[in-house]
């Protein structure tokens, strides 16, 4: 599904991802785990399509097509879902609001019809009753004043939503109890099928305990330095990353 | 001949029309002596340092429209609130049109300045009120001077006015170098309650400068709530001047929608005589081409407990001009004020400008006083994470200005008014938002 080859991306002259590889199939969890400032974030925001950064080489491909030249949002018709690490605050839309243009658009660009009311409004039943989400919330304004496990589960509502192909999720277990956590990942395990395929990125192993990864990466300085299964996340929680700062020297 | 001297001299000859015993004669001709001494603001006055009227003071300005013009209804349908009932006063190039106005006399006066100005009835609230409090200089005085027309409100003691009054000012055109002078008077009586929409509007290309002038009492525990639409052509310019005086315990709010037009300027002052007395100045602006909009407001804290609240927001593209200069002057009697002043724009083009200058005198020492100014672009995390959703661009920036604005609109109590001002805005950014926010 998603075919990333020898990714080299910056900013401003500065190389934060140095010669990224990775294939995620259909069905599929990766994690992607690292000390802080390893790119993980830029690696997701590139994969969204963020214009801030520069690709200098490699290639992304979603189902055999090149995703480089492509905006933000035909990624996102394409099936490309990012679960930000700080949602933004939009006052003055709702979060009913905003998804229903999010949906409305999605199916424009796929050349559908607008989603009747009806259904929209069953879909959005259906997803908040899985999140546990309270009706009230969805009238709020878009994350303004939510907490940081507000913000996150209303991204996951989001998601659930829209069904993406290729879900991203950056840190969304940072800002969550415990509780909060269960839900988010019962509700990301839910939309899991055959079909789809998801990145879970995270400092902690703890998410992980709840979305059981494939596969486990290490990335550090802008590459994929070690690659696993979900063992390798139980020795880095344990170990810490310098162990294998040790083992490349 | 300069304009300054052909308007005094057109003055002449409207003076021999007056009634000589009026009380209004002896305002005029002071009027107009103050205009002759102040002649029309330049930007060598500070209060209109970035906006400058030369180009729109012309000479083949006149005052007087020569012939009578009518419009149809259906010419200007769209400009009322059509799918609310309420009071109109409606004017074409000046002069009242009763075929397109609904104006009463039952239990309140919503009627015309002409008539108020000449009937013996209206004759006690004149004398009160009328150029009471505004100062009487430069446009002022020319107004002063020269009007004869525009909307007389008033509302009487306890009462709670159940409809809208809409106050429309057409220009058609018929005559293509107008200056208009309307002048509106709004006396609202103690424990009442109005709301206010003014329109002016022009129907044709033509170039109009409208130099109107509002007057407000708002008496104690009376409640004024006014909105002001100003979505007019690239061609016509308006200085709009309003003037608020309220006593103890009234609420009186100024909303501003300023959409359109080549030039306008809104001079919005309060002057809060009575203790606990909240002034509420709310504006959005949305401009674009060589569009100029220059609010200019004033809130003069004269007792206790008072609070007084502005929230204006700018939008400015192409080369797009936009000022704002809000003053806030304490007295040393206007003890425990909470007085707010905010003004956040966003440029969206590289030519655009804004110059925001809050200015705070305080005399008193237990005051409360906050002022914050931001110039910016649209937020590009909030444009990349929307956009990242599947919105599109365009639709994604729509989203954000609307989103940008929507905190001024909230306050709007018609709510007919805020969903057309929101249909208004979706309109000018261009943007299919499959909702109202």
């Amino acid at each position: 599904m998603l075919n990333i080859k020898n990714l080299h991306a910056g900013v401003d002259q500065k190389n934060i991802l140095k010669g990224i590889n990775l294939e995620v199939n259909p069905g599929e969890i990766h994690a992607i785990m690292g000390p802080n400032g390893a790119g993980k974030s830029t690696f997701a925001s590139i994969i969204a399509g963020k214009e801030d950064f520069e690709v200098t080489q490699g290639s992304i491909l979603l189902e055999g097509e090149d995703l480089s030249d492509l905006s933000p949002e035909e990624r996102a018709h394409k099936g490309v879902f990012l679960s930000f690490q700080y949602p933004v605050e939009i006052p003055g839309v709702t979060v009913t609001n905003f998804i229903k243009t999010a949906i409305n658009q999605t199916r424009k660009a796929q050349g559908l019809e607008d989603m009747p009311a009806g259904e929209m409004l069953q879909k959005i039943k259906t997803v908040s009753e899985m999140l546990d989400i309270d009706r009230k919330f969805l009238s709020r304004s878009l994350n303004e004043g939510f907490s940081g496990g507000e913000k996150k589960r209303n991204e996951i509502f989001q998601m659930a939503m829209l069904d993406p192909k290729l879900a991203i999720l950056d840190e969304t277990d940072s800002g969550l109890d415990i509780d909060a956590l269960r839900i988010v990942a019962s509700g990301v395990n839910k939309l899991r099928n055959e079909k789809n395929a998801v990145i879970v990125i995270t400092h902690y192993q703890r998410l992980l305990d709840h979305i059981v990864p494939d596969f486990v990466h290490v990335l550090m300085d802008g590459k994929i330095v070690k690659s696993g299964t979900k063992e390798l996340a139980y020795e880095l929680e344990e170990k810490g990353y310098d162990w294998i700062k040790e083992a490349l020297k | 001949m300069e304009l300054k001297e052909k308007f005094i001299s057109s003055f002449l000859a409207v003076d021999d029309y007056l009634n000589e015993d009026s009380v209004l004669h002896d305002i005029r001709s002071a009027a107009i002596k103050n205009f002759e001494a102040s002649g029309f603001p330049t930007k060598k006055s500070e209060a209109w340092k970035y906006t400058s009227l030369k180009s729109l003071l012309h000479n083949d300005l006149s005052i007087f429209p020569r012939q009578e013009a009518t419009v149809e209804f259906k010419d200007v349908r769209k400009y009322f609130l059509h799918d609310l009932d309420t009071y109109k006063i409606v004017f074409v190039d000046g002069q009242y049109s009763a075929f397109l106005s609904s104006t009463t006399h039952e239990g309140m006066d919503v009627c015309l300045m002409s008539s108020a100005l000449t009937k013996d009835k209206y004759k006690a609230v004149i004398e009160n009120y009328f150029n009471k409090v505004a100062p009487q200089d430069g446009l002022n005085a020319l107004n002063t001077a020269f009007a004869k027309e525009g909307a007389y409100i008033y509302i009487p003691k306890n009462k709670e006015v159940e409809k809208p009054i809409e106050i429309l000012n057409f220009y058609t055109g018929a005559e293509s170098s107008l200056m208009l002078q309307p002048r509106n008077l709004v006396v609202v009586e103690e424990n009442a309650q109005v709301q206010i929409i003014e329109r002016h509007q022009s129907l044709s290309g033509h170039a109009v400068v409208t130099n109107a002038l509002t007057e407000v009492f708002v008496s104690q525990r009376a409640q004024v709530d006014y909105y002001k639409i100003q979505n007019d052509r690239p061609e016509a310019s308006l200085i709009d001047s309003t003037y608020v005086k309220q006593d103890r315990d009234s609420v009186c709010s100024v909303h501003t929608f300023s959409l359109g037009g080549q030039l306008i300027r809104n001079n919005l002052n309060f002057y809060q005589h009575g203790a606990n007395a909240m002034s509420i100045m709310k504006g959005i602006t949305l401009i674009e081409g060589k569009q100029h909009v220059d609010h200019n407001t004033l809130v003069h804290h004269i007792a206790p407990n008072c609070e007084s609240h502005q929230d204006y927001k700018g939008v400015y593209d192409d080369n797009a001009t936009g000022v704002f200069n809000g003053k806030i002057y304490v007295e040393k009697e206007a003890q425990k004020l909470n007085a707010f002043q905010q003004n956040n724009n966003i440029l969206i083009s590289d030519k655009a400008t804004i110059n925001s200058k809050p200015q705070l005198e305080i005399f008193a020492d237990d005051v409360k006083c906050s002022h914050g100014c931001t110039i910016g672009q649209l937020d590009e995390d909030a444009l990349f994470y929307m956009r990242a959703r599947g919105i599109n661009e365009k639709e994604a920036r729509g989203l954000l200005m609307y989103a940008f604005a929507n905190n001024v609109l909230e306050s709007v109590k018609i709510p007919e008014l805020k969903k057309r001002i929101n249909r208004l805005i979706a309109l000018k950014m261009g943007v299919q938002i499959g909702f109202d926010l």
